[in-house]
């Protein structure tokens, strides 16, 4: 052999290799430090939030005070001691976050009866019914491009209605003291795929939250999705709602949760070019980039930053040309050849 | 003009295997791969099924992969691997030459067929471009895609994911172009045929 001194390819792709390797657990280390997004937990006092730009707060505070913490006091008026007691969880309202919610400007007493001012609380002020979004924003022309009626007949035609009628309310998903709009106003895909999912394993990810809505017992979600590859992919880069829900074009966040047989289960719906996700979960980011770059710049950019298969128009054109530059330089070569040879 | 035997014993057996196997596997994950890439619902090969030969075939051909690279790290055939780097441009060009210019005037071939020289100098920079580099580069980022877990997360403010698709798709395409050109470049030979035949029996036959 010739070449017996040198080094083979073999070799050096195998040191490559090696050095490769070791760079990727540097950076997968690396990675892990990265801070993560923390979902918000219940933190009571002290506030972060300055409450004298709130001009609802010193109000509220005669609420909070009691309501702002997972301890209220008071004197009993008999024994003349002092008693503490908890605040039972679902009764706390955690001021950083009611705040920044989109219902920060109210009082209280502006959906609560005033009734409440008085502590004890009147017992009948237990009979006292929830607004639901429809009851303040229904009608409403400042709020006609959320188009609440369409949600709320959706919400009405949806497994959650149907199958459990009154007891399944807007609140079951959105909390008033601390909604935030999100998908609408959010850039970050990441963030409204987390928040939308909380929503939805709120109950189905916690038995005592299902079952305050069903004897039933709680589908055991990683085994009923076990069939989806790589699941842990699919559950943090997608919605529950894209499988799930009906989507209509006209609203933004679909409501209409259709039951579990209509859920889509054909991989191509999404991993394809005409994927169902661009009507969902990237409606915002396509109509986004059309208004900022017109419908045609602003569709080939969307392209580029979605899902699995064929992304990029760009990369196809220059891969269809150069392949049939390969193949025109094949024929002419091989046209040569046979006149050549006859 | 051709002193060199008539007969040369040049693709042993295992080669031979592994050409093979090699082959029908590339193709498949060139088609499943196509169908993948343009999946729209109802296409001729189903999108599931497309996805789970595609894998399968990608781990074949790890496995596949990993039998050429040891066999040419123990046998001498991987010394035709070896590209000397003294004049490689030269030789590069002449080769270049003879199969734009030379091979039309009938001229002889200017790197003949020997016992040390399996390839010819552009058959051999391709060779070792793909089999050491667009190969492994194809697997690794198949197996990245598989595992969708152990790819890095983000790199410069990009999905990890994303970019090793991206690579993924250009890598593959990349080698279905060089398997085009290999095929053709392959009926050059004594008769268009012959290469071929080589590649089943063994022997290479020199003009
Ligand atoms: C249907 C597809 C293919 C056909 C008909 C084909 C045909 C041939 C033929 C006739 C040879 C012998 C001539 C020569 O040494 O150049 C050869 C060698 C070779 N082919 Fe292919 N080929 C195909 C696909 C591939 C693919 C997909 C790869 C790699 C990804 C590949 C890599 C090679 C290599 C590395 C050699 C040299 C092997 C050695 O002797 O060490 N081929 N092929």
């Amino acid at each position: 052999m010739v070449y017996k001194t040198n080094i083979r390819p073999a070799w050096v792709v195998l040191v490559l290799l090696m050095i490769f390797t070791l760079a990727f657990t540097l950076v997968k280390t690396s990675d892990n430090n990265a801070p993560e997004q923390k979902v918000q937990t219940e933190k009571i006092i002290p506030t972060k939030i300055d409450l004298s730009k709130f001009k609802n707060a010193e109000q509220n505070e005669k609420c909070l005070k009691c309501h702002g913490q997972t301890k209220y006091s008071y004197e009993n008026a008999e024994s003349k001691q002092t008693v503490t007691k908890r605040m039972y969880a679902e009764l706390v309202l955690n001021r950083d976050v009611f705040y920044v919610s989109n219902h920060k400007g109210f009082k209280c007493t502006d959906c609560h009866s005033e009734d409440y001012e008085t502590f004890p609380h009147a017992g009948n002020l237990r009979m006292e019914t929830k607004a639901n979004c429809i009851d303040c924003h229904g009608g409403d022309e400042k709020y006609a491009k959320f188009k609440f009626e369409q949600i709320e007949s959706e919400f009405q035609a949806s497994v959650h209605s149907e199958k459990h009628s009154k007891d399944f309310t807007c609140w079951m998903c959105h909390n008033a003291h601390t909604y935030k709009i999100n998908a609408r106003t959010n850039e970050n895909l990441k963030q409204t795929i987390t928040y939308d999912n909380l929503i939805c394993l709120h109950c189905h990810g916690d038995v005592n939250n299902y079952q305050l809505l069903t004897d039933k017992e709680k589908p055991n979600l990683l085994q009923k999705h076990e069939w989806l590859p790589n699941q842990a992919s699919h559950f943090t880069n997608v919605r529950c709602i894209e499988c799930h829900a009906k989507n209509e074009d006209t609203l933004v966040v679909a409501h209409h949760i259709m039951s579990k047989k209509n859920a889509v289960r054909k991989c191509e719906a999404c991993h394809s070019k005409n994927s169902i996700l661009y009507a969902s979960l990237y409606k915002q980011q396509v109509k986004e980039n059309i208004q900022k770059e017109g419908i045609f710049k602003g569709l080939l950019m969307a392209d580029a930053t979605t899902i699995g298969p064929d992304k990029s128009n760009t990369l196809n054109i220059i891969s269809i040309l150069i392949f049939a530059l390969t193949m025109l330089a094949i024929a002419i070569h091989a046209a040569f050849r046979i006149k050549k040879s006859s | 003009m051709n002193h060199q035997p008539e007969r040369l014993y040049l693709y042993p057996v295992w080669i031979r295997i592994w050409h093979m196997t090699n082959a029908i596997l590339c193709l498949t994950l060139i088609i499943t791969g196509l169908s993948i890439q343009f999946a729209t619902p109802g296409t001729v090969i189903k999108f599931k099924t497309a996805v789970s030969v595609h894998n399968i075939a990608g781990i074949l051909l790890s496995l596949s992969y990993a039998a050429f690279f040891i066999g040419n790290l123990l046998t001498t055939n991987g010394a035709y691997y070896v590209i000397p780097v003294k004049g490689f441009l030269d030789r590069l060009l002449k080769q270049f030459r003879y199969y734009t210019v030379g091979l039309f005037k009938k001229e002889d071939a200017p790197f003949p067929v020997s016992e040390e020289n399996k390839f010819n100098p552009l058959q051999q920079s391709t060779y070792v471009v793909l089999m050491y580099a667009m190969v492994p580069f194809v697997i690794l980022s198949g197996w990245g895609l598989l595992y969708p877990e152990i790819t890095v997360k983000s790199f410069v403010g990009y999905s990890g994911l994303d970019l090793t698709d991206l690579f993924h798709i250009i890598a593959g395409f990349t080698i279905s172009i060089i398997m085009c050109v290999h095929i053709y470049f392959c009926t050059i030979g004594k008769s268009p045929w012959s290469n071929f035949k080589s590649m089943l029996n063994g022997y290479h036959e020199s003009h």
